[in-house]
């Protein structure tokens, strides 16, 4: 984002776009002088094209009597992120809501709400999401609500859902125990026969505390706890917790532990594509194709654990880079694997691409259209396949990414076809990339000499996770500690997506559609 | 078809036969540490590292308690990195499956020098284990249990990790099937569930209600740190943490997550079909 911008919002919004608060090549902060961005937002998100990322809270009543509340935005083509900062009064805990313009934001002031007890006044559906109803009035991320102290239990109805009236209307409720190897959440499907009418969903079933646990942990301790965000996503969400630390501290990052990363990056990418697109031909009773996917995601499983000792990729990132190195078998051993995996991989798609009776089941099934896709801010796996152009690789380069050459797929039809599409399109996208870091690998330090966080430092990262972007933003606290960490999954944008592409579809085709975004209950829920 | 039954005949055999055989470790693997606790110059570097407190110090007058626990390891290999004596080794070791939650817990014993540096080990170390490892299931239930064994997973907060190493035991490589045993839909079908946590509040209910929806007689096996411990999460005001907390546990299996064999091995101690170590 161009100075020029800046300077043209403020001469457009005088008394509402006040001083840059910092500034570097990855992000800029500006600070807003009243809670109200719409004039700002509008702006942005029609005249300039620009895309609202995430709407964040934090408590600095403490320190300055005021929460803020954080409001990321980008546009494509420029690198860089804009962040701007609305005060809000802690004796006036309330700011005017955009969700009713823009549906992206419904879930993210929701929990403003929840968390912070800040309202977000005009909210078209202003229930609770993060909180389930049967919590007491707390918010658990202003400062003074203590992490460790047991909630009394909890009394009355768990959710409140909207009624589906109609003759030969049904109400089904799912959850949140699943049927499969699965996580919790409720899902209550209205069915009129077999077609799906609507569906609402109650998630937040694992929250554990999560970003209020990173205000406590140091930080060198608080990177396992980003690895336990998403277990599917340990070292994207690893990588994007350290990322945030070093942009606060402007810790130079070695060129080796960067093309590592971009290379355990894609191998996390690569073994849930793979695991998925079995999953998915599972879904509609191609088990043979399943069988063949979980051998070959066994195999990538396994060169996961040659390189950095855990087969989902954990305790391998740190501040700084990575926590080892690579020997030369085990460089060996990668590149051979992935000249291994790129035949298995066509065979596997040659396999599931060989059955009519599959495609017939996953084209025009659980359709997400792209206007749609676009209004509900949809990202990652499910918005490409819908027409959403975007993705964190390319858009914000990051670790090693900007020397390998990468397509993104993009589809119109939103389908489970397309999506499955999109992953097959990515994993040999990733198995290119991988082939290309693997020979690029070079010498050098692993990880950049430890030093001090300094305080006061806030920052933020993003990753394109195998789902999609994922965000961490941080303030850096006293003695090597957090004030605050607040992450986004891109399932939290995500899960209003499959609402809509369920409707109309048979509820035979649920599990189909669902596993064919696969988002994360944890990451959600945190 | 015929593709698809020369793609699958091309592909062999594809299942490994752990238990009968060893396991396919990688050299790299990281297992569970092991502790040299006679040779341990200095507990507190490996403490400040564990990140969720699997390792803990505690020093009255002059002495310190050392507690490990491998309910709560993570398998991260930092406290072998953070001792420079080398008293700390990982090992490939993983199946440390038990039934009895205090035998996951070493307590050692020094004198201190005016660095607080060990001094010496003033007792071997022990573990908490009761004395008498009471059988909490008649063999006779354990054997109509396990010639076929039906498995209701319940994450009750889990972060998904787990949820991918049990979902693997379904996979040609693992093959639990071969086993006699299976997962299940429903807790009404089950004889076992297989828990992961840490236990939310908001899954309490829902765990307490599955377990009321299994019928007798029934095994509960607490999977990976977060279940067997709270894990990273511990106690706080979104979780109760451990499995233990909220419904009795029969076997608890370590890891972070636990591999598919370390699952299997807990699952075939919970129904006699192997040993305890």
């Amino acid at each position: 984002m161009t100075m020029n911008l800046i300077d043209e919002l403020r001469e457009k919004f005088p008394g509402l776009v006040g001083p840059v608060v910092s500034e570097s090549p990855r992000e800029v902060l500006i600070a807003l002088e009243s809670p109200d961005i719409r004039p700002v937002v509008d702006y942005l998100c029609t005249g300039y094209e620009s895309r609202l990322v995430a709407v964040f809270a934090e408590d600095r009543v403490a320190f300055e009597g005021l929460f803020y509340n954080y409001y990321v935005f980008e546009k494509r083509g420029e690198p860089g992120y804009l962040l701007f900062r609305a005060p809000i009064r802690a004796d006036q805990p309330a700011f005017p809501s955009l969700a009713a313009e823009l549906p992206a934001v419904n879930w993210q002031e929701r929990e403003i709400q929840d968390w912070f007890g800040i309202e977000a006044v005009g909210h078209p559906n202003p229930r609770r999401v993060a909180l389930h109803d049967n919590w007491p009035e707390v918010h658990p991320l202003r400062k003074d609500f203590p992490l460790r102290d047991a909630l009394p239990p909890f009394e009355g109805e768990r959710h409140v859902y909207r009624p589906t009236l109609g003759e030969g209307v049904f109400q089904i409720p799912v959850g949140p125990v699943h049927a499969g190897i699965i996580e919790p959440g409720h899902f209550n499907f209205a069915v009129a026969g077999e077609p799906i009418l609507y569906l609402q969903l109650r998630m937040f079933y694992t929250h554990k505390g999560t970003e209020k646990l990173f205000e406590d942990l140091p930080i060198h301790r608080a990177v396992f706890l980003a690895e336990s965000i998403s277990g599917d996503s340990a070292f994207s969400h690893g990588t994007a917790f350290c990322q945030a630390i070093e942009n606060a501290a402007a810790i130079e990052v070695p060129l080796r532990a960067r093309v590592m990363r971009t290379i355990l990056l894609e191998l996390e990418r690569v073994y849930n594509h793979i695991a998925d697109i079995g999953a998915i031909a599972m879904d509609v009773g191609f088990v043979v194709a399943n069988a063949h996917a979980g051998r070959l995601r066994e195999t990538m499983l396994r060169l996961n654990e040659a390189l950095t000792g855990s087969r989902l990729l954990r305790s391998m990132v740190s501040v700084g880079g990575v926590r080892r190195g690579w020997s030369m078998e085990q460089r060996e051993l990668l590149s051979r694997t992935i000249v291994d995996a790129t035949e298995e991989f066509e065979d596997l798609v040659a396999l599931v691409r060989s059955s009519d009776s599959t495609r017939d089941r996953l084209e025009k099934t659980g359709v997400l259209r792209p206007e749609t896709a676009k209004a509900l801010g949809i990202v990652g796996v499910g918005g490409r396949a819908s027409g959403v152009d975007l993705d964190v690789r390319r858009d914000h380069p990051y670790a090693a990414y900007d020397r390998y050459s990468f397509r993104v797929p993009v589809y119109q039809d939103g389908d489970v076809l397309r999506r499955v599409t999109v992953r097959i399109d990515e994993v040999r996208e990733s198995l290119g990339i991988l082939q290309a870091a693997a020979d690029d690998l070079p010498d050098g330090p692993w990880c950049a000499p430890p030093q001090p966080i300094p305080a006061g430092r806030c920052a933020l990262a993003a990753v394109e996770g195998w789902r999609g972007e994922i965000l961490h933003w941080v303030r850096t606290g006293p003695d090597g500690r957090l004030e605050r960490c607040k992450i986004k999954d891109p399932s939290v944008n995500n899960w209003p997506a499959l609402v809509e592409a369920v409707q109309g579809n048979i509820i035979a085709d649920f599990p189909v559609i669902n596993k064919s975004f696969n988002l994360s209950y944890s990451g959600t829920d945190r | 078809m015929f593709k698809i039954l020369q793609k699958t005949f091309s592909s062999g055999i594809a299942t490994v036969p752990y238990p009968d055989a060893a396991p396919v470790l990688s050299e790299n693997f990281r297992g569970a540490p092991d502790f040299d606790f006679e040779n341990w110059l200095d507990a507190r570097p490996a403490a400040a590292v564990c990140p969720t407190g699997a390792i803990a110090v505690e020093d009255r007058e002059g002495h310190r308690r050392v507690t490990v626990d491998y309910g709560l390891c993570v398998f991260c290999g930092q406290c072998a990195d953070a001792t420079p004596e080398g008293a700390v080794r990982v090992t490939r070791e993983f199946e440390l499956a038990t039934e009895d939650r205090r035998s996951l817990v070493l307590r050692a014993d020094y004198s201190l020098t005016a660095e607080g540096r060990h001094e010496r080990l003033l007792k071997e170390p022990t573990s908490a284990a009761a004395e008498t490892t009471g059988q909490k299931l008649g063999a006779s239930i354990r054997k109509v249990l396990g010639r076929a064994l039906a498995i209701r997973q319940v994450d009750a907060g889990s972060c998904n990790g787990c949820e991918l190493e049990i979902g693997a035991l379904n996979n040609p490589v693992h093959d639990i099937e071969r086993f006699g045993i299976h997962f299940v839909a429903s807790p009404r079908h089950a004889d076992l569930l297989l828990v992961t946590g840490p236990v939310t509040r908001n899954m309490e209910l829902a765990l307490q209600k599955t377990y009321a929806a299994t019928p007798d007689p029934k095994l509960v096996v607490a999977v990976g740190a977060c279940g067997i411990g709270g894990g990273i999460f511990g106690t706080n005001y979104a979780t109760r943490g451990a499995v233990d907390a909220v419904i009795p546990v029969d076997v608890y299996i370590p890891g972070c997550p636990p591999r598919p064999e370390a699952l299997l091995h807990g699952l075939l101690l919970a129904v006699g079909r192997i040993a305890a170590r």
